[in-house]
């Protein structure tokens, strides 16, 4: 019922995921494709050598927009994740916002020490 | 008044119809975002100047199962794209004056986007 | 002619405390929507059963119910359009059942004028101006969206809802969308407390049902979409430029 058990007011912090979780679905839509042909084809089939994937993943642009891609990518899969878990009956624990944003941006840290090489 | 009935809705719920399975489908492609992600972060990782390290990578690129899961994740990867991009006129509302763009227009332009990117992609690393 | 069989959900809570189905054999007639075998039901058969009706053509959302498992206005329902032998007829989903066919509906009553369903401005003209106009174009961004004869069919086809009825809700989501959108309102910032709480738009995770079983072709799941985004980015202006952001 209405006013029962309803938090009062705006979710000032939904806007910020909500913005987060749509820019990772859209670059993941548009990119996620093509990097899985890249890795899963190209590089078994021979059309990518190893020379050729060490110096582009060597390159500081392509290790730059890699770990924006992580963060992009980490939190769609945060917000998207945790309220399929709550559509999936598990409402505890896709209730701990904390938990799965907290994943992504240890994720987001882990890549940008490793494309810092530290 | 007497006792009103409640009837809980089943944990099963997206089991019950083709068009709720299809929507747990399409919130699920999130883990494929995820097994991707975490294959990007080994790659900046292997590619960080250990060249042992990179020759782990390399070599299991090369794998079959390396092959088999990139096969699934890609299947999810081209699901998700096809849903996003068919849900973007929803969120994105364009207008001319009386009228509303065409939501098709809107999922066209964003498919031709997805197939331009992914060409520049293809083009930019293997070219 | 060939009988059909209404499996019909019976709940007495006055004599029976538990809720069963009753089989009720009718003579098939191609012209008659599930509402009129309801009717014959209770005028030939058995006056005990318990349903909600009143125009009897689509647009006052009295009639929802169940039939084989799908939310749909009894009214505007075929008979003819089932294969099956039997049709299964259920109250609502989501909402509690007082007795038999007819269900609690003041959740959804008290949530619709929490979203101020109506126009709020800053200064209202004196009528004696004449009344406010607008283009044809100006309707057009709003019409779909007051379409709603508040049936609550959406209600029973979202699982969100189903699942925790905190949740305020397509119809009532896609009013406040409605009155956003009509160029003669202002009152997007004093919508926010509810739409923008997390039991609000928030909560949605886009599933679609709601739009899907739309007998006016409202699209709820649209309005939702859109009011996302526009909060969002409402949001975002208040962060960039926090003295250009609305009360």
């Amino acid at each position: 019922m209405a006013g029962v058990g309803v938090s009062p007011g705006p979710d000032r912090s939904a806007p910020l995921f909500w913005l987060l979780f749509a820019g990772g679905g859209t670059a993941s839509a548009m990119l996620l494709p093509v990097m899985v042909f890249l890795t899963g084809i190209a590089v078994p089939a021979g059309w990518i050598g190893r020379d050729d994937l060490a110096g582009l993943l060597a390159n500081p642009i392509t290790r730059i927009i890699l770990v924006g891609l992580v963060f992009l990518f980490l939190f769609h899969w945060a917000h998207r994740f945790r309220y399929a878990l709550v559509d999936l009956g598990l409402r505890g624990l896709g209730s701990q916002a904390w938990l799965f944003y907290g994943l992504a941006l240890a994720g987001t840290i882990l890549a940008g020490l490793a494309a810092l090489r530290l | 008044m007497t006792r009103e009935l409640h009837r809980p809705l089943p944990r099963s719920w997206w089991l019950r119809k083709a068009t709720y399975f299809q929507f747990m489908v399409r919130e699920l492609t999130s883990l494929a975002v995820l097994a991707y992600t975490g294959l990007m972060i080994w790659a900046l990782f292997a590619s960080s100047g250990d060249a042992a390290g990179f020759s782990g990578f390399f070599d299991f690129l090369g794998s079959p199962l390396s092959v088999w899961i990139h096969m699934i994740v890609l299947v999810l990867a081209l699901f998700h794209t096809g849903t996003w991009i068919a849900l973007t006129p929803k969120v994105l509302v364009l207008w001319r004056d009386d009228e509303r763009v065409e939501p098709d227009v809107i999922a066209g332009v964003n498919a031709i986007l997805f197939l331009a990117i992914t060409g520049v992609v293809l083009w930019l690393v293997l070219g | 002619m060939p009988d059909q069989v209404l499996e019909v959900f019976r709940y007495l809570p006055d004599s029976e405390d538990e809720p069963r189905f009753e089989n009720y054999e009718i003579t098939y007639r191609d012209n008659w929507v599930v509402l009129d075998a309801l009717n014959h039901i209770k005028e030939e058969q058995d006056p005990t059963l318990s349903f909600r009706w009143s125009c009897r053509m689509g647009v006052c959302g009295s009639c929802g119910m169940m039939v084989n498992g799908e939310p749909k206005l009894t009214c505007e329902t075929f008979v003819r359009d089932y294969d099956t032998e039997t049709i299964k007829i259920e109250p609502l989903s989501h909402f509690p059942v007082v007795r038999d066919l007819v269900i609690n509906m003041d959740d959804f009553m008290e949530k619709l004028p929490t979203v101020s369903p109506w126009l709020i401005r800053d200064q209202h003209d004196d009528p004696d101006e004449g009344e406010y106009r607008q283009t044809p174009a100006q309707v057009a961004h709003y019409k779909r969206f007051s379409m709603c004869i508040n049936c609550m069919l959406c209600y029973s086809a979202c699982p969100v809802y189903g699942l925790d009825s905190t949740f305020t809700g397509p119809a009532v989501l896609a009013l406040a969308e409605r009155y956003n959108m009509d160029s003669r309102d202002q009152g997007q910032a004093d919508r926010a407390d509810v739409v923008t709480a997390h039991e609000g738009i928030w909560e949605c995770t886009y599933v679609g049902a709601c739009t899907e079983v739309c007998p006016k072709d409202v699209d709820p799941a649209g309005a939702i979409q859109m009011l996302k985004l526009s909060y969002a980015l409402d949001w975002a202006k208040g962060v960039v430029m926090p003295k250009g952001a609305k009360k």
